[in-house]
């Protein structure tokens, strides 16, 4: 397997304090990793520096072997999407348009290709959007947006996909959807990161937990190395109990 | 009933539509006014059919063709550039530059400056002074965010207004006249060499923002989705002030500020096409073109021989025309 990102020692400054410490992991493909960690981690930071939204860093943070900050945009954007934590839309773009917005760094033209018809085609069956792609976005319900934005990523047809929390609006049914989903994605080769607040469905979905406090990875294995109960005492703070589901899946009760 | 896709098919049909109108305005309204005349007398030479089409009617329905499609493009982009519905062409300041430019060159008296009107060279000096110190307040490096591009502007924005409003204070009683007519801005009629600089200056950057209107869409989503699509955010945001700013600079020079153009062709518009830039840019310049144009044929007819600041018409005709529009498709539109 080929290894994707390559982060050594990286480091990332915000008005002189350290947000992000010597952060050093390699990411393969085929993989989905989930990120957790309570509030103020550097989750959010972290991915949004492998998105390419933070040029300035320290270290080492390489894609594909050339550094993040020395990627042609364009180029880049064709490689690696982002879904962002929250989203808020003024203008009255169809549920469509948004997911064609995904296809910009294919073309120079003023209009989309047949080719990028068929990819938002197949993006939004693929996020069950279809239904109402011709509906004003701002009149979707949050799990409806949220699944809107995933088939604008996938529109995108990247290698990886770098997820904010992307269940905190679904109800239970699309939250598993959209984690058989990521799954069914990564089996297809495409490397899969995903901050998560969501222990269980890191424990249960994730093919490898990094686990992040005040900047810093605590932890850096599959779940059951690193979802245990003294883990999240240590970085949490909560008393856990772990148990096990008969297919062998983590399922973690917070609180004594 | 939803926001229909946006095809070459449309764009063209939109656009060809909304061009078609223009042209007939073209011919419809300069015929109306308080001297009547016809075509066939002006094409044949008679006076004074002929003086009043070229001289006066023609240049002077150009001229709020021009200044309304730009304003109305400009309000289009500075509201996707600042995620603000509420944007103007003359939020960000280079209005009031150039508002003060011109109020500097009347109270001082100055008549020429190289040879043109001492009013536009100097609103159109005040226009780019203010636009670079925007931009030398709001980029930080090489960085630059819609949020401190808003609070640069509006800064500036206040503190050339109080200027305006100190020189007034101190003007006397005509020079204060001829400021206030100034800032209630209006179309007059212009030499067509004058228009034709103008067109040289404004049509190109028009054509250059309609060309870029995918890039408008993802900005007009958020900074970092279009960082995240491979368009850097921060240049692009520079590259929309400063076309954005040149072509309502130029036009404010000639013009003085004309409010609500800006504000509610393009909302109308969103309303009917949807928000894709790709329709919603040239429509706007057309029919933001027709709208100024048809204000001003009000404006100078309504109480003849008395004209009225087509600023007023603008927003008398064009308030009730847009609650009407947002009332009747409110229903079909989430909103």
């Amino acid at each position: 397997m080929s290894v994707l990102f390559s982060l050594r020692d990286t480091v990332v400054q915000f008005n002189g304090t350290d947000i992000l410490r010597h952060i050093s992991f390699e990411l393969p493909e085929s993989q989905l990793v989930a990120i957790v960690g309570p509030n103020g981690a550097g989750k959010s930071t972290l991915l949004s520096l492998m998105a390419g939204l933070r040029l300035q860093y320290k270290g080492r943070c390489a894609y594909r072997a050339l550094e993040v900050s020395r990627w042609p945009r364009r180029a880049f954007a064709r490689e690696v999407s982002f879904v962002p934590q929250t989203f808020h839309l003024e203008f009255p773009f169809s549920a469509e348009q948004v997911v064609l917005m995904g296809r910009t760094p294919y073309g120079n033209g003023l209009f989309e290709t047949l080719e990028d018809r068929e990819a938002v085609q197949k993006a939004m069956l693929t996020t069950d959007t279809l239904a109402f792609r011709s509906r004003d976005f701002r009149s979707l319900s949050a799990g409806e947006k949220q699944r809107v934005i995933l088939a604008s990523v996938l529109a995108q047809s990247p290698r990886v996909l770098l997820l904010d929390e992307p269940t905190t609006f679904l109800d239970l049914e699309h939250q598993v959807v959209v984690y058989g989903l990521l799954r069914r994605l990564c089996r297809e080769g495409l490397l899969v990161v995903s901050v998560t607040h969501d222990l269980n469905l890191a424990g249960a979905y994730a093919d490898r937990v990094v686990m992040l406090r005040s900047g810093e990875v605590v932890a850096d294995a599959d779940p059951e190395a690193v979802l245990t109960v003294e883990n999240i005492r240590e970085v949490f703070s909560v008393e856990v109990e772990i148990n096990k589901t008969q297919d062998g899946r983590l399922w973690i009760v917070y609180g004594n | 009933m939803g926001i229909k896709a946006v095809t070459p098919g449309r764009f063209w049909l939109t656009t060809a539509i909304a061009a078609g109108v223009v042209l007939a305005a073209l011919f419809v309204l300069p015929l109306i006014g308080s001297a009547h005349i016809d075509y066939w007398r002006a094409f044949a030479g008679k006076s004074p059919d002929a003086e009043i089409l070229f001289y006066a009617r023609i240049p002077r329905v150009l001229l709020a063709f021009l200044a309304g499609g730009v304003l109305a493009v400009a309000g289009t982009l500075f509201q996707a550039l600042l995620r603000d519905a509420l944007a103007t062409p003359y939020t960000l300041g280079v209005s009031s530059g150039a508002s003060l430019g011109a109020v500097l060159a009347i109270s001082a008296g100055w008549q020429q400056i190289a040879g043109i009107p001492a009013v536009w060279a100097s609103a159109f000096s005040g226009a780019a002074i203010t636009l670079f110190l925007v931009l030398g307040l709001a980029s930080d490096g090489r960085r630059m965010s819609s949020f401190t591009l808003l609070l640069a502007g509006i800064t500036i924005n206040s503190i050339c207004l109080a200027c305006i409003l100190f020189i007034q204070y101190m003007a006397n009683f005509e020079q204060s006249f001829a400021i206030v007519r100034w800032l209630l801005g209006g179309i007059d009629a212009v030499e067509y060499s004058t228009l034709a600089w103008l067109a040289v200056v404004t049509l190109p950057a028009i054509v250059y923002l309609v060309r870029r209107a995918r890039e408008w869409n993802l900005l007009a989503v958020g900074e970092e989705w279009a960082s995240a699509r491979g368009v850097p955010a921060s240049r692009l945001i520079l590259v929309g002030y400063l076309t954005g700013s040149l072509v309502t600079g130029s036009i404010t020079a000639f013009t003085g500020p004309i409010g609500f153009v800006g504000l509610i062709v393009p909302h109308a518009l969103r309303l009917w096409l949807g928000a894709d830039h790709r329709l919603l840019m040239p429509a706007s310049f057309f029919v933001g073109a027709v709208f100024l144009a048809a204000c001003d044929t009000v404006a100078r007819t309504i109480l003849a021989p008395t004209e009225i600041p087509v600023g007023v018409i603008t927003a008398m005709m064009g308030g009730p025309f847009f609650i009407w529009l947002l009332r009747s498709k409110r229903r079909s539109l989430w909103l």
